[in-house]
């Protein structure tokens, strides 16, 4: 297995008010992320998530420890360039991220800002736009589209820039349900059709259900590590670090203390229909 | 029960003469019941958050009206600011709007400007800061140093201390992680329960919708597409699927249930309702 | 409602206008307002207010969008037509108390109406014809060569642009305080000076720290998206004079060079 991103013993502290302590928002992380996954990174607010986020492509630096992209560690100045270009970012507030006043300049400029030809950056445009279906938006404002149409058109900002991974840091938290899903359905397709490697950050548990690892962050640490049916059935340890599990697992766990013979990894509706007749029909 | 807000016959249009023009609400008709918790759902550009800034009179209607206890809101356009106290409104991340260097000057915005003498206003603002569910050591911190959550609590305390007949929540859980969300909640439940007066919560998310209110309007295109207690309400759960919302993962896996032959009410939308539903169905078995 | 705001907004299309390099076109209205300030009588401005129909006849913007454009200069325009109508000096037709209407008044205050008017329109019709971006492009390229004696041309420009990106984003935003204002019992449309001056605190507060925080959530997005100032960056677009450019550009200098003419002899 290749990795795309590895973490080691990795620390940071936020700079502290005057007269106080530091207190570490991050403690030891050994993370690697292999490459072409599709990682959920769940938490609640001030786990640490977006912390760890924002490392992923030298927004932040290490307090502690280490963080590689591709091999390449993100301290180094001369790789900068390098690494963002690798691990693309796409962030909460889709207003505060668009930079252009139409959607294919915006798209443009992560390609512009790395000297791409003309031509090439014409071609990229037009994929990229296409990837997350937004091309016939090319030539619209940004500011009249809907949250989830932005969100989309900063992914093709970062796509455009050919990268082997994107981080969504709590990407979907400011839009409506149809909204979120649009973004979810547009980075599964780039996961599976372009092997693009996925960092989904959220406190949405829903959005964890199909991907292929959940890592589950508190208090600075990472406490749960695996695929979604391992993690997302704990259901008093979730509860205990203020996350919920899905009401599918809500639901067989609450079946299973009455009696009834099902397992808690029915993620999704289908699934938990299934296990519950099959339960019945003992 | 007798309704407190009527709205008849109520439609809105932007952009009149500009290629933009278009109707966010559309011949709208409903009500909202005195000491009711009302929750209306729609998705972005249904047109309920047009509909919530007239109930206040923030808008005016480009035609029907708005009753406030059987008196048209739009009758004397001079005290439309009156209206603004009896129907408080929160809107959507409403701690964007703090500004004062106190919290208790923040929240006592409201009260003051509705000429209230300071012993009142301090009452208000203390009442109103145990409703959101902040201590009272926070009174004299600026509303900035709090965290995100607790900014959003000071701002839904300002509008509590003008202490309305009607309060109307915008999304107040949006972007709030399921604990702050669960708390949020379970605050703005005890405030109705408390208080005894109406609260409307604005909301796309189904399942926190089912799980608080005594009543649901669903609204889709510019209009209102069924209104009724959430049983009535998800009974007709295709339809709601058909305008584009979600129901709640519970009444989808209770759907699914009834597609595979098992003689179970469609209806429900909280774990422990299925839940008991089942053990009763596997009880007649064994 | 403040989005109502036209002023300096894009309309998209493919018209003529549209397609012109904006580098012409901001020479265009350069040309424009000294062929304007040149005109002295009726058939020198005739000739102006040929070429601004023109104009907006290629442009395809609707007059009626250029008309609304006018709205919040409207009380620039009538103080000015007034103070010249009353404070030239000349022939008496009429006058009460301390005013005094003069011949050469009322002359002057049209044409001064008619000036500003048809300025406005025209660098309107820019603004309506050229995206912000290309604008900005234009701007860029045209002011290049003062690099050379180290003006942050770049800068500037992606100053403006990012200005002009988050115009929209505030006016909404502004909108949305006020509203909550509003609901809370603000009042905006009574009292003094004095009093409705204080009432935008609740306004202008949230708006400013909303504005930095934009501005600091936009700065990072932008280095995660690897920009490192002007140097080394390509473009989408890359700007070519078209023969039509050139056209047009020569058009309109033998028209200055016409107006110059007909003003010398008063016309």
């Amino acid at each position: 297995m290749t990795e795309i991103i590895k973490t080691k013993s990795l620390t940071f502290s936020y700079p502290p008010d005057e007269g106080k302590e530091p207190i570490p928002a991050l403690k030891e992380i050994d993370l690697s992320v292999e490459q072409g996954s599709f990682v959920v990174v769940l938490g609640h607010n001030g786990s640490g998530k977006s912390t760890l986020a924002k490392h992923m492509n030298a927004v932040l630096l290490p307090g502690g420890g280490k963080v590689w992209v591709s091999g390449m560690d993100t301290t180094d100045e001369n790789l900068l360039v390098e690494v963002r270009r690798q691990v693309g970012m796409v962030f909460q507030n889709p207003d505060n991220q668009i930079v252009a006043n139409v959607v294919e300049e915006d798209v443009a400029f992560g390609p512009e800002n790395l000297g791409v030809p003309t031509e090439e950056i014409q071609r990229r445009v037009a994929v990229a736009l296409k990837a997350v279906g937004m091309e016939e938006f090319t030539l619209h404002a940004p500011h009249h589209l809907s949250g989830g149409q932005k969100q989309r058109i900063a992914i093709a900002g970062v796509i455009a820039m050919e990268p082997a991974c994107i981080v969504l840091d709590e990407s979907t938290a400011m839009l409506d349900p149809l909204g979120r899903r649009d973004v979810l359905d547009t980075v599964r397709h780039l996961n599976r059709e372009k092997g693009i490697t996925i960092l989904l950050i959220t406190h949405h548990m829903e959005e964890a259900a199909t991907a292929d690892r959940v890592v589950v962050m508190d208090d600075g640490r990472i406490v749960m590590d695996g695929a979604p049916g391992e993690v997302l059935v704990r259901v008093e340890e979730l509860r205990k670090i203020g996350l919920a599990a899905p009401h599918t697992v809500e639901l067989l766990y609450g079946l299973r203390q009455d009696g009834f013979d099902v397992p808690l990894d029915a993620l999704d509706i289908r699934t938990c229909a299934d296990v519950i007749m099959t339960s019945l029909n003992k | 029960m007798k309704p407190i807000i009527r709205v008849e016959n109520l439609t809105h249009t932007y952009g009149v003469g500009t290629p933009f023009c278009r109707s966010a609400v559309k011949d709208v008709n409903m009500e909202i019941l005195e000491g009711e918790f009302l929750g209306i759902i729609g998705h972005t550009g249904s047109g309920k958050s047009t509909l919530i800034q007239h109930l206040n009179g923030l808008l005016k209607p480009t035609a029907g009206r708005i009753l406030l206890e059987g008196r048209d809101i739009w009758a004397e356009p001079k005290k439309i600011r009156n209206v603004r106290f009896h129907v408080g409104l929160v809107f959507q991340y409403p701690e964007y709007q703090l500004f004062e260097e106190t919290v208790y000057k923040d929240i006592a915005f409201g009260p003051r400007n509705m000429g209230l003498d300071e012993g009142e206003v301090d009452r208000r603002v203390r009442a109103a800061l145990a409703f959101s569910g902040l201590k009272e050591d926070l009174l004299d911190k600026s509303p900035f140093d709090l965290s995100g959550g607790q900014k959003r609590r000071v701002a839904i305390a300002g509008v509590i201390a003008m202490e309305p007949e009607v309060l109307i929540l915008d999304e107040p859980s949006a972007g709030l992680d399921p604990a702050g969300r669960r708390s949020m909640l379970e605050n703005i439940r005890n405030y109705h329960q408390e208080r005894g007066t109406a609260v409307v919560m604005v909301s796309h998310s189904m399942d926190e919708v089912a799980e608080n209110v005594d009543r649901i309007v669903v609204m889709a295109n510019a209009g209102v597409v069924m209104s009724g207690a959430p049983h009535e309400v998800f009974s007709r759960a295709q339809e709601l699927i058909d305008v584009g919302l979600n129901v709640p993962q519970v009444t989808q896996v209770a759907m699914e249930l009834k597609r595979r032959g098992l003689g179970i009410d469609p209806a429900v939308y909280t774990v422990d309702d299925l839940r008991a539903a089942l053990s009763t169905l596997k009880g007649g078995r064994g | 409602m403040l989005k109502d705001i036209t002023l300096g907004q894009y309309f998209p299309g493919n018209s003529l206008a549209h397609r012109l390099d904006p580098r012409t076109k901001i020479l265009l209205t350069v040309l424009y307002i000294v062929i304007l300030f040149c005109a002295r009588w009726f058939v020198s401005y005739s000739l102006v207010i040929l070429l601004l129909l023109i104009g907006i006849k290629v442009s395809g913007v609707a007059p009626k969008a250029l008309v609304r454009g006018l709205k919040p200069i409207v009380f620039i325009i009538c103080f000015t037509a007034v103070l010249n109508l009353f404070y030239t000096p000349g022939e008496i037709i009429a006058s009460f108390w301390i005013f005094k209407v003069t011949k050469e008044g009322i002359v002057t205050a049209f044409f001064m109406v008619l000036r500003i008017t048809m300025l406005i329109m025209g660098t309107f019709l820019l603004t309506y014809t050229t995206s912000p971006i290309s604008l900005t492009d234009g701007l860029e390229s045209l002011l290049g060569p003062l690099k050379r004696i180290k003006v942050p041309v770049h800068e500037l420009a992606m100053i403006m642009s990012i200005a002009l990106r988050m115009i929209p984003t505030l006016i909404e935003e502004t909108d949305k305080i006020m509203s909550a204002q509003k609901a809370r019992g603000a009042d905006f449309e009574s009292g003094s000076l004095f009093q409705r001056a204080r009432a935008l605190v609740p306004i202008l507060i949230p708006l400013f720290i909303s504005a930095f925080r934009r501005a600091d959530e936009l700065a990072v997005a932008m280095e995660c998206r690897c920009y490192r100032g002007g140097e080394g960056r390509t473009k989408l677009h890359v700007l070519h004079y078209q023969p039509r450019d050139y056209l047009v550009l020569l058009t309109y200098t033998v028209l200055l060079a016409g107006v110059l003419v007909l003003a010398r002899f008063g016309l």
